[in-house]
């Protein structure tokens, strides 16, 4: 078992004959992710590698394939209509990994996304991968192997960090899981510690996040009241300096939270435990396996 | 990106938002032309990217053209929070009658646009939202529909009892949504709202930020972006694809991706070191960006180590070594460096290192260890 995908998630990759796109679906293919197709708008009928036919739209691709999540590699100007057309074909889960999509656009798409009933993951986030079954997205294939350990994050290379610590200490992931850092987004913190409490083959989760909002401290409130399983968590930026403020509204309606200390007293109060450097997840995890 | 209250105020103009007349001044001459053409009592407001100008001294009364002069003559030059003033505002001295305060803010926790007033404006909203939340209404727009008549007209009357002055709120919420929306804004706002002694309903100050990630695909939105409002290194490294933050501690820091470079830095501080700076260097892979982030570094003199932590995913680590070897070519180190690098093509970077007589670290806490010790041994010898 795992979260979100496994070794039977068919896969579409919107932006598939692009730099970024084209690289990562080869990475993708060889962890051995089924990609099922790739769509690219005016490149329909040819075939990506010999191997993965591709469409003009995404529709067409999930009339021909059946696939049921997609992954988007489109520049920022093009990802919040990728994301909106993988919606309106059917498509259930959707991970864009584009980094720079206007906040604005994210407005809109949210709410398109959910009403159509289907899950969102990013943008600007490095995607998630199930060790050994399949991998959406751009984290390394070689750091994980699989386990028990859930891992989500709001950082990319962070998590490769621990993910790192954690296969060399013998202790291997259900899914780890990058939910980005954008301020609108589609899958938070809760949603996917949600995901794992229901999950039977995660038995801790580890659990990294930064400075700003107060996501880390509605997750550990979750954490307290809903959760059975134990987490274990990180902030980064506890020596970051608070940035030069404009306005008023930022802190009209966060107040004074956001901080490192606030969000670490809140994962205390969950009975949490803390990791003061990424190392210190190995000892942290494993004492929770039992 | 932060823009100027007079850029705001610009920008809110063209939706009709009602604005007292001003221009912006580099000099006391143009400060006391504009005066004269206004006509009235001025204020002269310093226009720099920090909130608590009015207590830094950046805003001044000036009831004739002269007084304008004058008052600009010491605002322009002076310093608040670290940034030069280097413009000020000459707007036409409003008689306040109320202060409100109208806002709107991209907001993480609801995933929304979320608009926040209060009839309890001006420089104190802050301390109303701490103390008397009940006195601030908060109020998400659908972005299917934008602010419905209806919608700003109930935020009006929250404001104002009388009926003319929360129609005429209701219409300025309604352009301010507007212009948030249309210039891809993450934060807008009219602080305050003032009510004149006649009745009319005027926006007296105004900020607006704007998202970052909109500027590419407007660039008439980056003409507004005022360089000599930030720090040169920061600008430097925003021309490079960087991003930087100065901080003031020793030890420079090259990572990728921002979470690592936090993390980075804790861990400077957990082993007893100080950060010099923030420095990200993004996901792509390009060996150029390492040259323009040593060249950052380096033209900080507070410098005493420099640690690069490279986790290779998308960045290539190979092209990290090579950037380091070219870098270090046109302008040899005089101080020490620490490299620890891992991930995609780890084995090449490490032979590109090895071959021009770099040491190579992979583990991260070995790493920052090493460079914390190396700082702190070289800041020593620099204080005999």
């Amino acid at each position: 078992m795992s979260v979100f995908i496994d070794r039977s998630t068919k896969l579409i990759v919107q932006g598939i004959t692009g730099r970024d796109g084209s690289f990562h679906t080869r990475q993708m293919i060889e962890y051995g992710t089924q990609v099922v197709a790739g769509v690219t708008p005016g490149k329909g009928g040819q075939t990506f590698d010999d191997a993965v036919p591709v469409f003009n739209t995404v529709e067409e691709a999930v009339q021909a394939t059946g696939a049921n999540t997609s992954v988007i590699y489109v520049p920022p100007p093009f990802a919040a209509d990728a994301m909106m057309e993988a919606a309106a074909a059917g498509v259930q889960f959707i991970v864009c990994i584009t980094e720079g999509v206007p906040v604005i656009d994210m407005l809109r798409v949210r709410p398109y996304v959910i009403e159509r009933g289907a899950r969102l993951l990013g943008p600007n986030c490095p995607g998630l991968i199930t060790p050994g079954q399949s991998k959406v997205g751009i984290i390394p294939g070689r750091i994980c192997t699989p386990g028990h350990v859930g891992v989500v994050s709001r950082s990319g290379t962070l998590t490769y960090e621990v993910v790192n610590h954690l296969t060399r200490a013998g202790l291997g992931q259900s899914t780890c899981v990058g939910i980005g850092g954008d301020p609108i987004n589609g899958t938070g913190f809760i949603d996917v510690l949600e995901a794992f409490e229901h999950d039977p083959d995660t038995r801790v989760v580890a659990m990294m996040g930064e400075i700003g909002g107060t996501d880390e401290q509605d997750a550990a409130e979750f954490i307290r009241t809903r959760m059975s399983k134990p987490v274990v968590g990180f902030i980064a930026g506890q020596t970051a300096p608070p940035g030069r403020r404009m306005g008023h509204a930022g802190a009209i309606i966060s107040g004074s939270s956001g901080t490192a200390a606030e969000k670490i007293e809140a994962f205390e109060r969950a009975g949490m435990g803390v990791a003061k450097r990424p190392i210190d997840f190995v000892e942290l995890v494993r004492e929770r396996l039992g | 990106m932060n823009i100027h209250e007079y850029q705001a105020k610009d920008v809110l103009r063209r939706y009709g938002v009602p604005i007292p007349p001003g221009d912006v001044a580099t000099t006391p001459d143009e400060a006391e032309a504009i005066a004269r053409r206004v006509g009235k009592a001025v204020m002269v407001k310093a226009q720099v990217h920090a909130g608590g100008r009015g207590k830094a001294g950046g805003v001044k009364y000036c009831p004739t053209p002269e007084a304008a002069r004058e008052k600009a003559q010491a605002i322009l030059g002076m310093t608040i929070k670290d940034l030069v003033v280097e413009k000020v505002l000459v707007t036409e001295a409003a008689d306040i009658g109320t202060e409100a305060y109208v806002g709107i803010i991209v907001d993480r926790a609801t995933k929304k646009a979320v608009f926040m007033v209060s009839a309890a404006g001006g420089i104190d909203i802050e301390e109303v939202a701490a103390s008397t939340p009940e006195k601030i209404k908060y109020f998400p727009v659908d972005p299917r529909y934008g602010l419905l008549p209806f919608e700003a007209q109930q935020l009006g009357f929250f404001l104002y009892e009388d009926a003319k002055q929360a129609r005429a709120a209701a219409k300025i919420m309604q352009q301010l949504y507007q212009a948030f929306v249309e210039n891809g804004c993450s934060l807008a706002e009219i602080n305050p709202l003032v009510v004149t002694p006649a009745g009319e309903v005027i926006a007296v100050d105004a900020k607006m930020v704007i998202d970052d990630n909109e500027l590419e695909r407007r660039k008439d939105l980056e003409a507004l972006r005022d360089e000599s409002s930030e720090a040169p290194s920061e600008v430097d490294a925003r021309n490079a694809n960087l991003t930087f933050i100065k901080l003031d501690g020793n030890v420079g820091c090259v990572v990728n991706g921002a979470g690592l470079a936090m993390a980075t830095m804790d861990l400077v501080k957990y082993y007893g070191g100080e950060p010099a700076n923030f420095l990200d260097i993004g996901g792509s892979s390009n060996p150029e960006k390492v040259v323009n982030a040593l060249r950052i570094i380096t033209s900080d003199p507070s410098v005493r180590a420099i640690l690069f932590n490279i986790f290779g995913g998308i960045t290539r680590t190979d092209d990290v070594a090579n950037g380091i070897v070219t870098a270090t070519k046109q302008n040899p180190l005089k101080v020490p460096i620490v490299i620890r690098l891992t991930g995609t093509n780890e084995e090449i970077a490490v032979r590109i290192l090895e071959e021009n007589g770099f040491a190579a670290m992979t583990d991260m806490d070995e790493a920052v260890k090493k460079a914390v010790q190396l700082a702190t041994e070289r800041a020593t010898e620099g204080g005999k």
